[in-house]
Protein backbone atom coordinates (compact mmCIF):
# COMPACT_ATOMS: atom_id res chain seq x y z
CA UNK A 1 0.00 0.00 0.00
CA UNK A 2 2.65 2.45 1.06
CA UNK A 3 5.27 2.25 -1.66
CA UNK A 4 6.52 5.82 -1.44
CA UNK A 5 9.18 5.09 1.13
CA UNK A 6 11.18 8.03 2.30
CA UNK A 7 12.73 9.40 5.45
CA UNK A 8 9.50 11.11 6.30
CA UNK A 9 7.55 7.88 6.54
CA UNK A 10 8.57 7.19 10.11
CA UNK A 11 7.40 10.62 11.24
CA UNK A 12 4.14 10.24 9.39
CA UNK A 13 3.35 6.93 10.93
CA UNK A 14 4.10 8.14 14.45
CA UNK A 15 1.52 9.38 16.89
CA UNK A 16 1.27 13.15 16.80
CA UNK A 17 2.71 14.97 19.81
CA UNK A 18 0.58 16.63 22.44
CA UNK A 19 0.39 20.36 21.80
CA UNK A 20 -0.36 22.77 24.63
CA UNK A 21 -0.28 26.54 24.86
CA UNK A 22 0.21 29.33 27.35
CA UNK A 23 -0.84 32.91 26.69
CA UNK A 24 1.39 35.89 27.40
CA UNK A 25 -0.70 39.01 27.90
CA UNK A 26 -0.12 42.57 29.04
CA UNK A 27 -0.05 46.12 27.79
CA UNK A 28 1.65 47.37 24.67
CA UNK A 29 5.44 47.33 24.89
CA UNK A 30 5.55 45.46 28.19
CA UNK A 31 7.81 42.74 26.78
CA UNK A 32 5.46 39.93 25.69
CA UNK A 33 7.39 39.07 22.55
CA UNK A 34 10.65 39.47 24.47
CA UNK A 35 9.53 36.84 26.99
CA UNK A 36 8.36 34.51 24.22
CA UNK A 37 11.70 34.94 22.45
CA UNK A 38 13.70 34.34 25.64
CA UNK A 39 12.43 30.77 26.00
CA UNK A 40 11.36 29.83 22.46
CA UNK A 41 13.54 27.43 20.49
CA UNK A 42 13.15 29.63 17.42
CA UNK A 43 12.84 33.32 16.84
CA UNK A 44 9.21 34.29 17.58
CA UNK A 45 6.96 33.79 14.59
CA UNK A 46 4.12 36.09 13.62
CA UNK A 47 0.70 35.10 12.41
CA UNK A 48 -2.32 37.16 11.50
CA UNK A 49 -6.07 36.94 11.63
CA UNK A 50 -8.11 39.05 9.23
CA UNK A 51 -10.72 41.17 10.94
CA UNK A 52 -13.15 40.97 8.03
CA UNK A 53 -13.41 37.21 8.56
CA UNK A 54 -15.45 37.84 11.65
CA UNK A 55 -17.62 40.40 9.92
CA UNK A 56 -16.19 43.16 12.05
CA UNK A 57 -16.61 46.51 10.36
CA UNK A 58 -18.06 45.01 7.21
CA UNK A 59 -20.85 47.57 7.14
CA UNK A 60 -18.57 50.45 7.85
CA UNK A 61 -18.07 52.12 4.50
CA UNK A 62 -17.59 55.59 5.94
CA UNK A 63 -13.84 55.42 5.57
CA UNK A 64 -13.36 54.53 1.93
CA UNK A 65 -9.67 55.21 2.35
CA UNK A 66 -9.32 52.25 4.73
CA UNK A 67 -9.62 49.74 1.96
CA UNK A 68 -6.79 47.56 3.13
CA UNK A 69 -7.86 44.68 5.35
CA UNK A 70 -7.37 45.12 9.06
CA UNK A 71 -5.29 42.36 10.55
CA UNK A 72 -4.58 41.34 14.10
CA UNK A 73 -1.04 40.10 14.57
CA UNK A 74 0.10 37.59 17.16
CA UNK A 75 3.67 36.63 17.98
CA UNK A 76 4.32 33.15 19.21
CA UNK A 77 7.10 30.74 20.03
CA UNK A 78 7.59 27.03 20.38
CA UNK A 79 9.41 24.76 22.82
CA UNK A 80 9.60 21.04 21.98
CA UNK A 81 10.13 18.50 24.75
CA UNK A 82 11.27 15.37 23.01
CA UNK A 83 9.05 14.10 20.21
CA UNK A 84 5.79 13.92 22.08
CA UNK A 85 5.18 17.27 23.76
CA UNK A 86 5.20 20.79 22.31
CA UNK A 87 4.53 23.98 24.25
CA UNK A 88 3.43 27.06 22.30
CA UNK A 89 3.58 30.53 23.81
CA UNK A 90 1.22 33.08 22.30
CA UNK A 91 1.48 36.80 22.85
CA UNK A 92 -2.03 38.23 22.88
CA UNK A 93 -2.83 41.20 20.68
CA UNK A 94 -2.82 44.33 22.78
CA UNK A 95 -5.82 46.13 21.40
CA UNK A 96 -8.94 45.60 23.49
CA UNK A 97 -11.26 45.53 20.51
CA UNK A 98 -9.81 42.21 19.39
CA UNK A 99 -11.44 40.16 22.12
CA UNK A 100 -12.62 37.56 19.64
CA UNK A 101 -8.98 36.77 18.94
CA UNK A 102 -8.41 36.40 22.68
CA UNK A 103 -11.33 33.97 22.89
CA UNK A 104 -9.80 31.93 20.12
CA UNK A 105 -6.35 31.98 21.71
CA UNK A 106 -7.68 31.18 25.18
CA UNK A 107 -9.59 28.14 23.96
CA UNK A 108 -7.67 25.15 25.23
CA UNK A 109 -4.92 27.24 26.86
CA UNK A 110 -3.39 25.87 30.06
CA UNK A 111 -3.07 29.31 31.59
CA UNK A 112 -1.72 32.79 31.09
CA UNK A 113 1.08 35.10 32.13
CA UNK A 114 0.13 38.74 32.62
CA UNK A 115 3.24 40.82 32.16
CA UNK A 116 3.08 44.09 34.02
CA UNK A 117 5.14 47.26 34.03
CA UNK A 118 4.87 49.11 37.34
CA UNK A 119 5.08 52.45 35.53
CA UNK A 120 1.89 51.58 33.65
CA UNK A 121 0.15 49.14 35.89
CA UNK A 122 -3.29 50.08 34.58
CA UNK A 123 -2.31 48.57 31.22
CA UNK A 124 -2.58 45.13 32.80
CA UNK A 125 -6.15 45.63 34.04
CA UNK A 126 -7.85 44.41 30.84
CA UNK A 127 -5.79 41.20 30.80
CA UNK A 128 -6.42 40.50 34.49
CA UNK A 129 -10.15 41.17 34.03
CA UNK A 130 -10.33 38.92 30.99
CA UNK A 131 -8.67 35.93 32.65
CA UNK A 132 -10.66 36.38 35.87
CA UNK A 133 -13.94 36.51 33.94
CA UNK A 134 -13.08 33.49 31.84
CA UNK A 135 -11.69 31.44 34.71
CA UNK A 136 -8.34 30.93 33.01
CA UNK A 137 -5.62 30.59 35.68
CA UNK A 138 -2.88 33.19 35.47
CA UNK A 139 0.15 34.61 37.21
CA UNK A 140 1.32 38.23 37.18
CA UNK A 141 4.96 38.78 36.30
CA UNK A 142 6.30 42.27 36.85
CA UNK A 143 8.87 42.94 34.18
CA UNK A 144 11.68 44.86 35.83
CA UNK A 145 12.72 47.47 33.33
CA UNK A 146 15.96 49.30 33.90
CA UNK A 147 15.32 52.48 35.81
CA UNK A 148 11.77 51.56 36.69
CA UNK A 149 10.92 52.08 40.31
CA UNK A 150 10.64 48.72 42.01
CA UNK A 151 7.41 48.23 43.86
CA UNK A 152 6.97 45.43 46.31
CA UNK A 153 4.99 42.42 45.24
CA UNK A 154 2.39 43.24 47.87
CA UNK A 155 1.95 46.72 46.44
CA UNK A 156 1.35 45.28 42.98
CA UNK A 157 -1.09 42.73 44.35
CA UNK A 158 -3.01 45.46 46.08
CA UNK A 159 -3.00 47.78 43.08
CA UNK A 160 -4.31 45.04 40.78
CA UNK A 161 -6.85 43.91 43.38
CA UNK A 162 -5.85 40.30 42.84
CA UNK A 163 -7.19 37.19 44.44
CA UNK A 164 -4.65 36.24 47.16
CA UNK A 165 -4.12 32.89 45.41
CA UNK A 166 -2.76 34.50 42.24
CA UNK A 167 1.05 34.35 42.22
CA UNK A 168 2.82 37.65 41.62
CA UNK A 169 6.52 37.66 40.86
CA UNK A 170 9.28 39.87 39.56
CA UNK A 171 10.98 38.90 36.31
CA UNK A 172 13.30 40.03 33.58
CA UNK A 173 11.63 39.05 30.31
CA UNK A 174 14.98 39.27 28.48
CA UNK A 175 16.47 36.50 30.62
CA UNK A 176 15.77 32.92 29.76
CA UNK A 177 16.11 31.67 33.35
CA UNK A 178 13.77 34.33 34.65
CA UNK A 179 11.18 33.69 31.92
CA UNK A 180 11.41 29.94 32.58
CA UNK A 181 10.69 30.59 36.26
CA UNK A 182 7.56 32.52 35.32
CA UNK A 183 6.25 29.66 33.18
CA UNK A 184 7.08 27.06 35.84
CA UNK A 185 5.30 29.14 38.49
CA UNK A 186 2.24 29.31 36.23
CA UNK A 187 2.22 25.57 35.59
CA UNK A 188 2.53 24.84 39.32
CA UNK A 189 -0.30 27.29 40.00
CA UNK A 190 -2.54 25.60 37.43
CA UNK A 191 -1.79 22.17 38.89
CA UNK A 192 -2.59 23.38 42.39
CA UNK A 193 -5.88 24.86 41.20
CA UNK A 194 -6.89 21.63 39.53
CA UNK A 195 -6.27 19.76 42.76
CA UNK A 196 -8.72 22.13 44.43
CA UNK A 197 -11.32 21.24 41.84
CA UNK A 198 -11.58 24.48 39.96
CA UNK A 199 -14.56 24.75 37.66
CA UNK A 200 -13.59 24.41 34.02
CA UNK A 201 -13.55 27.70 32.21
CA UNK A 202 -16.11 28.48 29.57
CA UNK A 203 -14.05 30.55 27.23
CA UNK A 204 -15.91 32.33 24.50
CA UNK A 205 -19.11 32.82 26.46
CA UNK B 1 15.18 19.22 13.19
CA UNK B 2 16.38 22.43 11.61
CA UNK B 3 14.79 21.76 8.26
CA UNK B 4 12.28 24.59 8.72
CA UNK B 5 15.14 27.02 8.25
CA UNK B 6 15.77 25.60 4.82
CA UNK B 7 12.15 26.01 3.75
CA UNK B 8 11.58 28.44 0.94
CA UNK B 9 10.04 31.68 2.13
CA UNK B 10 8.44 34.64 0.41
CA UNK B 11 11.19 36.41 -1.42
CA UNK B 12 10.31 39.70 0.24
CA UNK B 13 7.95 39.72 3.19
CA UNK B 14 7.44 43.46 2.98
CA UNK B 15 5.94 43.18 -0.45
CA UNK B 16 3.14 41.05 0.95
CA UNK B 17 1.59 38.12 -0.83
CA UNK B 18 1.52 38.43 -4.59
CA UNK B 19 -1.81 36.67 -4.77
CA UNK B 20 -4.73 37.87 -2.65
CA UNK B 21 -5.77 35.33 0.00
CA UNK B 22 -9.24 35.21 -1.57
CA UNK B 23 -7.78 33.98 -4.83
CA UNK B 24 -6.01 31.09 -3.11
CA UNK B 25 -9.21 29.97 -1.47
CA UNK B 26 -11.22 30.61 -4.63
CA UNK B 27 -13.46 33.07 -2.91
CA UNK B 28 -14.21 31.03 0.18
CA UNK B 29 -13.86 33.20 3.24
CA UNK B 30 -15.02 30.80 5.93
CA UNK B 31 -13.61 27.35 6.54
CA UNK B 32 -15.80 24.43 7.55
CA UNK B 33 -13.44 23.66 10.39
CA UNK B 34 -12.57 25.98 13.24
CA UNK B 35 -9.14 24.63 13.99
CA UNK B 36 -7.31 25.86 17.05
CA UNK B 37 -4.11 27.84 16.48
CA UNK B 38 -2.24 24.86 17.96
CA UNK B 39 -4.06 22.16 16.05
CA UNK B 40 -1.24 20.02 14.69
CA UNK B 41 -0.99 19.42 10.98
CA UNK B 42 0.93 16.39 9.69
CA UNK B 43 1.41 15.33 6.08
CA UNK B 44 0.15 11.85 5.28
CA UNK B 45 2.28 11.43 2.16
CA UNK B 46 4.83 13.26 0.05
CA UNK B 47 3.67 16.52 -1.48
CA UNK B 48 1.61 15.90 -4.61
CA UNK B 49 2.30 17.61 -7.89
CA UNK B 50 -0.20 20.18 -9.04
CA UNK B 51 -3.63 18.81 -9.81
CA UNK B 52 -7.09 20.28 -10.16
CA UNK B 53 -8.09 22.05 -6.97
CA UNK B 54 -4.60 21.83 -5.52
CA UNK B 55 -2.56 25.01 -5.72
CA UNK B 56 1.02 25.89 -4.85
CA UNK B 57 -0.02 26.84 -1.30
CA UNK B 58 -1.59 23.45 -0.72
CA UNK B 59 1.60 21.79 -1.88
CA UNK B 60 3.70 24.02 0.34
CA UNK B 61 1.64 23.08 3.39
CA UNK B 62 2.11 19.37 2.71
CA UNK B 63 5.83 20.00 2.21
CA UNK B 64 6.14 22.02 5.43
CA UNK B 65 4.44 19.36 7.54
CA UNK B 66 6.47 16.53 6.08
CA UNK B 67 9.30 16.20 8.58
CA UNK B 68 7.40 16.98 11.72
CA UNK B 69 3.90 18.16 12.53
CA UNK B 70 3.40 21.92 12.76
CA UNK B 71 0.76 23.93 14.57
CA UNK B 72 -1.72 25.67 12.29
CA UNK B 73 -0.29 29.02 13.42
CA UNK B 74 3.19 27.88 12.36
CA UNK B 75 1.90 26.87 8.94
CA UNK B 76 0.27 30.29 8.59
CA UNK B 77 3.42 32.09 9.72
CA UNK B 78 5.70 30.16 7.34
CA UNK B 79 3.38 30.77 4.41
CA UNK B 80 2.75 34.40 5.33
CA UNK B 81 -0.99 33.83 5.11
CA UNK B 82 -3.78 34.76 7.53
CA UNK B 83 -5.09 31.99 9.79
CA UNK B 84 -8.50 32.09 8.11
CA UNK B 85 -6.97 31.39 4.72
CA UNK B 86 -4.97 28.47 6.06
CA UNK B 87 -8.12 26.98 7.60
CA UNK B 88 -9.77 26.95 4.16
CA UNK B 89 -6.70 25.39 2.55
CA UNK B 90 -6.66 22.73 5.28
CA UNK B 91 -10.27 21.87 4.43
CA UNK B 92 -9.13 21.07 0.90
CA UNK B 93 -6.17 19.01 2.09
CA UNK B 94 -8.29 17.08 4.57
CA UNK B 95 -10.86 16.32 1.89
CA UNK B 96 -8.05 14.75 -0.12
CA UNK B 97 -6.51 13.09 2.93
CA UNK B 98 -3.20 14.75 2.26
CA UNK B 99 -2.86 15.82 5.87
CA UNK B 100 -4.23 14.87 9.22
CA UNK B 101 -5.04 17.40 11.88
CA UNK B 102 -5.31 16.79 15.60
CA UNK B 103 -7.15 19.12 17.92
CA UNK B 104 -5.62 20.00 21.30
CA UNK B 105 -7.41 19.12 24.52
CA UNK B 106 -10.12 21.67 25.25
CA UNK B 107 -10.66 23.36 28.55
CA UNK B 108 -13.01 20.83 30.03
CA UNK B 109 -10.50 18.14 29.20
CA UNK B 110 -7.12 19.53 30.24
CA UNK B 111 -4.14 17.23 29.95
CA UNK B 112 -3.42 15.21 33.07
CA UNK B 113 -0.79 15.98 35.69
CA UNK B 114 1.85 13.97 33.86
CA UNK B 115 1.79 16.54 31.07
CA UNK B 116 2.24 19.36 33.59
CA UNK B 117 5.10 17.52 35.26
CA UNK B 118 6.75 16.87 31.91
CA UNK B 119 6.44 20.58 31.05
CA UNK B 120 7.88 21.72 34.38
CA UNK B 121 10.78 19.25 34.23
CA UNK B 122 11.37 20.06 30.58
CA UNK B 123 11.51 23.80 31.27
CA UNK B 124 13.90 23.30 34.18
CA UNK B 125 16.20 21.30 31.91
CA UNK B 126 16.25 23.95 29.15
Amino acid sequence: MDYERSDGDKARAAVLPTAVKILVAGGFGVGKTTLVGAVSETKPLRTEELLSEQGVGVDDISGVESKSTTTVAMDFGRISFGDDLVLYLFGTPGQDRFWFVWDELALGALGAVVLADTRRLADSFPSVDYFEQHGLPFVVAVNCFDGARRYSIDEVKLALNLDPEVPVMLCDARERESSKDVLITLLQHVMKGRGAGREPASVGS
Amino acid sequence: MTTSDAEPRWVDDDAGPVVRPYAMTRGRAVAKNRFNVISLVAATRVAPSAEVGIGPEHIRIVGLCQERPLAMAEVAAHLGLPLGTVRVLLDDLLARQLVRVTEPAQHTNLPDNRVFEALINGLRAL
